[in-house]
Formats: structure tokens, C-alpha cells, sequence
């Protein structure tokens, strides 16, 4: 029920007198050093400004509020009785997945020489990968995996050891990482079929601290806790990124003058195309028959067995899913560090891409696109806040869940929309 | 079709099933009644293979189904409309019937939800709607065409009835009856709404304690003093479950 005029001009004239209680000793009265006593002063025109702002500020707050609840429930009005209609508004995140798309490819360009922006989003880019792979276990397939970082740290090192021992490159060392990190996405899921919920997180958590502590360990292959340094570049189809020399390289092939941000670049490019492989996979798997078992174990996983599905197959392919595109975002993150250590691979990583998952809206692709830009963003932007920054991440965080409880993207796509034709409602 | 003989299920402890001799013949519609906890979930559960029988055997078409995985049972031409509905809340009306066809034949889908909109209408008006936001007598006309999805023979119902407004309920059961007669499918149904169950089934049997009491045909049973003196005085003794 929208207030009348009244009933907010006394809404904010209470908040405006609350002000005005504060504002005496905050605004209104002030000490000044006058030739080494402490003088106070008083300043009633700035309160009265304080007052008079707070109260248009309440006032306008309301009217804001108010509109925006009658919208709510007209749209509510109108939508039952035809609720076949899809939402209105409910192409926007398709719009705004085509933007963000364009802006991803065009970013290099508008910021070539700026090697903080083009780090940045190749981290947000890593960790939507991450999150693209999580999504299929805990979106879709509804298993809740908060060890997810131990497919990414299998990805890594696979790469790492390959690359420096055997002497792989980065493209043919892709695949197999990938296959190894698969071996043992089954390896956790084999043993934990039976578990759900709660109990199946215990058993992820463990398992990625175990793959941690076995790097820390194991030192003489994975280098212990120093790591394993020196990791192989990618090279651009095998022409390296590096200053003129005897071998031909990348600038001297393309006869561009040598530059580090090449590499920075092309980095760049490699992981927003595995990215958009990734996605183009996921979007596609999601419209087959293991895409739907996928959502529907999680929807009830008794009702799939008197279906005749196998639940033992779909949560094990969910899972080997799930690591390798956590094992290729390993190889990717590598790749482009040359350094790797068991550091990287904590439990505050599996949290953090649990959370862009779980933020993101469990399910949604473009969810957790939206949601890796907060998480790796607004730690960036809170660099000004030094100690703060991480208080302001919380908060930040608390704030979504509140504003949006089912995540950023709550709302579920259905995998098939009737053609129009069809549509005889 | 379907043939229980001798069989037994225990819950750790507990003995639910306590040799059951039970057959269902091709274009029947058999009705089980009981009281809670008389063990007509278990039985229905069981022949899914969950919980495993422990002695006895059931043969299905030829075939001793009471060793195979749940998801082969189910991939036989038998199908179960689980007790509660249960279908797939976040997914659309559509999404559900075809996960209910998952592992059948493809060729035959759209034939198959042809027939289904023809069963269930309102299944139509809805296929895009989100099945949780269905109401409780549309759910179950769901989980039902998403049963018959795949074809089945026999179609295994666990309290269709339950939680239903009685319009929905005569609707339900005139619909099983439709599915008998024009469909040729046979029905094994699970009830506690004794009345509307026997009358719509050929034959009966009244589980009790685990144990078939009483069988016979479903007039004869709703006529029986006895079967609402069974039902009566198993409902009001307090079930062992």
C-alpha cells in the first residue's frame, strides 16, 4: 500500500529529528584551537543543512521504495493466470551476456598497454572458468563440492610436471592434463556416491586438502612446499613470446617490434577462448538427456532411479565433468604464472569458487560470470581500503545474499521453450 | 505379468514383508489396500529392487527381476509413480514428461506426449510453467504421464490419492480407468482410500502386518463386512514401522 503525502512527511520528519538529536553534538557544535585553548563553536547553519538533506534523503528514499513495491506487485497481478508467458525482462541477461561478450573481446584493444587491466580480467576469466566447472557438480548435478581447487591443483601440477620434466607444450599437455584431472574427479566421486548434501561436502573438503597436503609432501615431485618454478610459456602456435634472437619468435614473425605485453595478450585470448568453449559445452549439454538427468537428480534422485535413470553414471560423469574443466583452467593458471606452489591451492580457494557459484545463482552460466566479476573485482577495488578491504568484501557479499537470497541469477532457464506455433495457450 | 511368490523384506530388525504371494495378469487393474504400515509401500518399493527382497522371488514377464539394479527393473516395461508425486520441482512441466521418456525410444516422444496432452489437458495449458508451482492434484496427473512416458505395461501407482481434494481424486481414479480400458495398461495400485480403489479394480488384495489377509475380486471385497472391518481396526492400531 503506497503512504499518502502525510503519512511520509512524518516518516521523514522522524528521521529528520533523529538528525537533528545527532547532529547537535556531531555538526553543531565543534572545538576550535584559538591560541592554544580549546574554544567551542557552534555551527547551526551546517546542521541545518545536515537536517534538511536527511530529511529530503528519507523522504526520497520512501518514494523510491514505495514505486518499486507497487511495480513488484503489479508485475506479480499480472503475471499469474498467463504464468506460461516467459517474465518480462526475461531476455535482459541474454542482452547483457552478449555485452559482456562484446566488452570481453574488445578489452584488449581499448587497454593493450595496460598490463593491470589485462591481468585482472584474465583472472576473472580463470576464475569463471572455475565456476563454469563447479556449476556442472553443484549447479546442475545439485553435489555439493567444496573441494573443488584440488582439480584445479591437479590441472596445474599435471602441467607443470609434464611441461618441465617430459618437455610437453602447453597444447598438447591441455588434453591429457584434463584427462588426468578427470581420473580423479572419479576417484572422489566413486567413493562418495551414497553421499549427499552436508556429508558429500566433508568428503570434498577432505579430498582437496589431501591433494594439498600430498604436493606439500611429496617432494620429490611436486617440490614441496617451494613448488615447481620455471613452468613453459605457450607459445603462439610455436613461436615464442620472447625477445629477437637466433629462433624465429612471435614480433619477428609478424614483424612487430617486441613488446612483454604480447604474451600478456595473448593469454588473454587463450583463456577467453577456453572459456567460451567451456560455456558453449555446458549451454549444449544442458539441452541433451545428461543434462537433464543432471538437474533432475538434483531436483529428486529417488524419483530418477524409478525412472530407470542410473544415478551412479550421471553423478560420475557430473564429477569428471566438473575436474576437467577445473583440471584446464589449472593448466591455464600454469601456464601464465611459470610458477606454481601448493599455496595456491588452498581451501579458501575451493570457498571462494563454491561462493561464485552459490552467488551467481546455482545453474546460471552468465550467473557466475557476473559473480567472479564481484569476487575478483571488488577485492581490486579495495585495494584503497588496505586493512579495510577484506571487511568490505563481507559486507559486499552479505549484502547480495540479502538484496538476492537465490543469487545474482536465480531464475532457471528451462532447457526447451515451445516454438511459437506450438504455443496454442 | 508380474508374480510374487513367498516373498520376504526386512528392515534390518524389522520384518515388513512377510511372505507375499501376489499375481497381476495382463489387462488387470489390482488393487493392494492396508493400512499405514502394513507394508504396501515396502511391497511396491521392493519390486524395484529398494529395498532388496530377502527370500521369495519376483518374476516379470518371464524374467526374475528381484537380482537387477533399480534403473534396469525400471527400463523393463514396468513403471512406478513414487508415493508423493515427486516430480522434478524447478523443471517445466515439459522438462519432467521428458525426463520420464529418458530412457526409452526417442522415436516414439512425440507420439507418446501427443497421448499425454490428450489424457491430461491441462498438462498442455502448462508446459512451460515450473512444476512445484502445479497444484497437488496437477502434480500427480504429472508424475502419472511422466510414468507413462516410457510405455510401460504396468504401470505401479503408490497412493495416487493422497493429499488430493475429492474432485481430483474421482478424476484420478477415472483416469486410471480410461488408461485400463482404451490404453491396455495393467495397473498395480497401492491405496489407503479403500472405496474409490476397489471399485475401480478387478481384483483386490488387503495387506495386513505384512501378510496378505484377504483377496478377491473388487466387488466382492467392497461388499465384504469383513475388508472395512480389516481396514478399519489395521488403521486404528498403531502400525509397525
Amino acid at each position: 500500500m503506497p503512504a499518502t503525502l502525510a503519512e511520509r512527511g512524518r516518516d521523514a520528519a522522524a528521521a529528520a529529528a533523529i538528525a537533528l538529536l545527532l547532529g547537535i553534538p556531531m555538526i553543531g557544535l565543534t572545538t576550535v584551537d584559538q591560541g592554544g585553548a580549546l574554544r567551542v563553536q557552534t555551527r547551526w547553519p551546517w546542521l541545518a543543512v545536515f537536517v534538511i538533506a536527511v530529511f529530503c534523503g528519507r523522504w526520497l528514499l520512501r518514494y523510491g521504495l514505495d514505486r518499486l513495491r507497487t511495480r513488484r506487485t503489479r508485475a506479480r497481478s499480472d503475471s499469474t493466470g498467463t504464468a506460461a508467458r516467459p517474465a518480462p525482462g526475461g531476455r535482459l541477461p541474454g542482452a547483457l551476456a552478449w555485452l559482456t561478450f562484446g566488452i570481453s573481446l574488445a578489452l584488449p584493444l581499448v587497454f593493450s598497454d595496460n598490463r593491470y587491466v589485462i591481468d585482472t580480467a584474465t583472472t576473472v576469466l580463470i576464475y569463471v572458468m572455475l565456476g563454469w566447472g563447479l556449476n556442472v557438480v553443484v549447479g546442475l548435478a545439485g553435489l555439493l563440492d567444496m573441494g573443488h581447487a584440488a582439480f584445479y591443483a591437479v590441472g596445474a601440477y599435471a602441467y607443470a610436471l609434464l611441461s618441465t620434466r617430459f618437455g610437453w607444450g602447453f597444447w598438447e599437455a591441455l588434453p591429457v592434463a584434463a584427462l588426468i584431472a578427470a581420473v580423479f574427479g572419479l576417484a572422489v566421486g566413486w567413493p562418495s556416491l551414497r553421499l549427499r548434501g552436508d556429508y558429500l561436502a566433508i568428503v570434498t573438503l577432505g579430498f582437496g586438502e589431501i591433494i594439498r597436503v600430498v604436493l606439500l609432501n611429496g617432494a620429490e615431485f611436486s617440490g614441496g612446499p617451494n613448488g615447481i618454478s620455471q613452468i613453459p610459456r605457450p607459445s603462439f602456435f610455436g613461436l615464442p613470446f620472447a625477445p629477437p634472437g637466433e629462433a624465429p619468435t612471435f614480433a619477428a614473425f609478424f614483424g612487430l617490434e617486441f613488446s612483454p605485453m604480447h604474451r600478456i595478450l595473448f593469454l588473454y585470448y587463450v583463456i577467453l577462448m577456453l572459456a567460451l568453449l567451456t560455456n558453449a559445452l555446458v549451454l549444449r549439454l544442458r539441452r541433451l538427456p545428461i543434462g537433464r538427468a543432471w538437474e533432475a537428480m538434483r531436483e529428486d534422485e529417488i524419483a530418477c532411479r524409478a525412472l530407470g535413470m542410473n544415478v551412479t553414471h550421471i553423478k560420475l560423469s557430473a564429477f569428471a565433468l566438473g575436474a576437467v574443466l577445473g583440471g584446464v583452467a589449472g593448466v591455464f593458471f600454469a601456464a601464465r604464472q611459470g610458477f606454481i606452489s601448493p599455496e595456491s591451492f588452498t581451501f579458501n580457494e575451493s570457498a571462494i569458487i563454491l561462493a561464485i557459484v552459490v552467488l551467481g545463482g546455482m545453474g546460471s552460466q552468465f550467473g557466475v560470470v557476473l559473480a567472479s566479476l564481484v569476487l575478483v573485482l571488488l577485492p581490486e577495488i579495495g585495494r584503497d581500503f588496505a586493512e579495510y578491504r577484506m571487511l568490505l568484501f563481507g559486507a559486499a557479499m552479505i549484502l547480495i545474499m540479502i538484496w538476492r537470497p537465490g543469487g545474482i541469477l536465480a531464475q532457471r532457464e528451462p532447457t526447451l521453450r515451445l516454438a511459437a506455433k506450438d504455443r496454442r495457450v | 505379468m508380474l508374480r510374487l511368490a513367498g516373498v520376504h523384506v526386512h528392515y534390518g530388525p524389522i520384518h515388513a514383508l512377510r511372505g507375499i504371494d501376489l499375481s497381476v495378469r495382463v489387462g488387470e487393474v489390482v488393487t493392494l489396500i492396508g493400512a499405514n504400515g502394513a507394508g504396501k509401500s515396502t511391497l511396491l518399493m521392493s519390486l524395484f529392487g529398494q529395498p532388496r527382497i530377502s527370500s521369495g522371488s519376483i518374476v516379470f514377464d518371464g524374467e526374475d527381476i528381484s537380482r537387477l539394479p533399480t534403473h534396469l527393473i525400471a527400463r523393463r516395461d514396468i513403471s512406478l509413480v513414487p508415493e508423493g508425486r515427486r516430480v522434478f520441482p524447478r523443471m517445466t512441466v515439459l522438462e519432467n514428461l521428458l525426463m520420464g521418456a529418458a530412457t526409452a525410444d526417442a522415436d516414439h516422444r512425440e507420439t507418446e506426449l501427443a497421448r499425454m496432452y490428450a489424457l491430461f489437458p491441462v498438462l498442455r495449458e502448462r508446459l512451460q510453467q515450473r512444476a512445484g508451482t502445479l497444484s497437488g492434484g496437477e502434480q500427480q496427473m504429472l508424475a502419472i504421464a511422466r510414468g507413462l512416458m516410457a510405455r510401460p505395461k504396468l504401470l505401479l501407482l503408490d497412493e495416487p490419492s493422497l493429499g488430493l481434494a475429492p474432485l481430483y481424486i474421482k478424476k484420478i481414479f477415472h483416469t486410471l480407468r480410461e488408461l485400463n480400458e482404451e490404453h491396455g495398461v495393467t495397473i498395480l495400485l497401492v491405496e489407503q482410500n479403500a472405496h474409490h480403489a476397489l471399485r475401480v479394480a478387478h481384483r483386490g488384495y488387503v495387506l495386513q502386518h505384512g501378510r496378505i489377509v484377504m483377496s478377491g475380486s473388487g466387488r466382492d471385497l467392497l461388499a465384504s463386512a469383513e475388508v472395512r472391518a480389516a481396514y478399519l481396526e489395521g488403521g486404528q492400531r498403531s502400525a509397525p514401522c
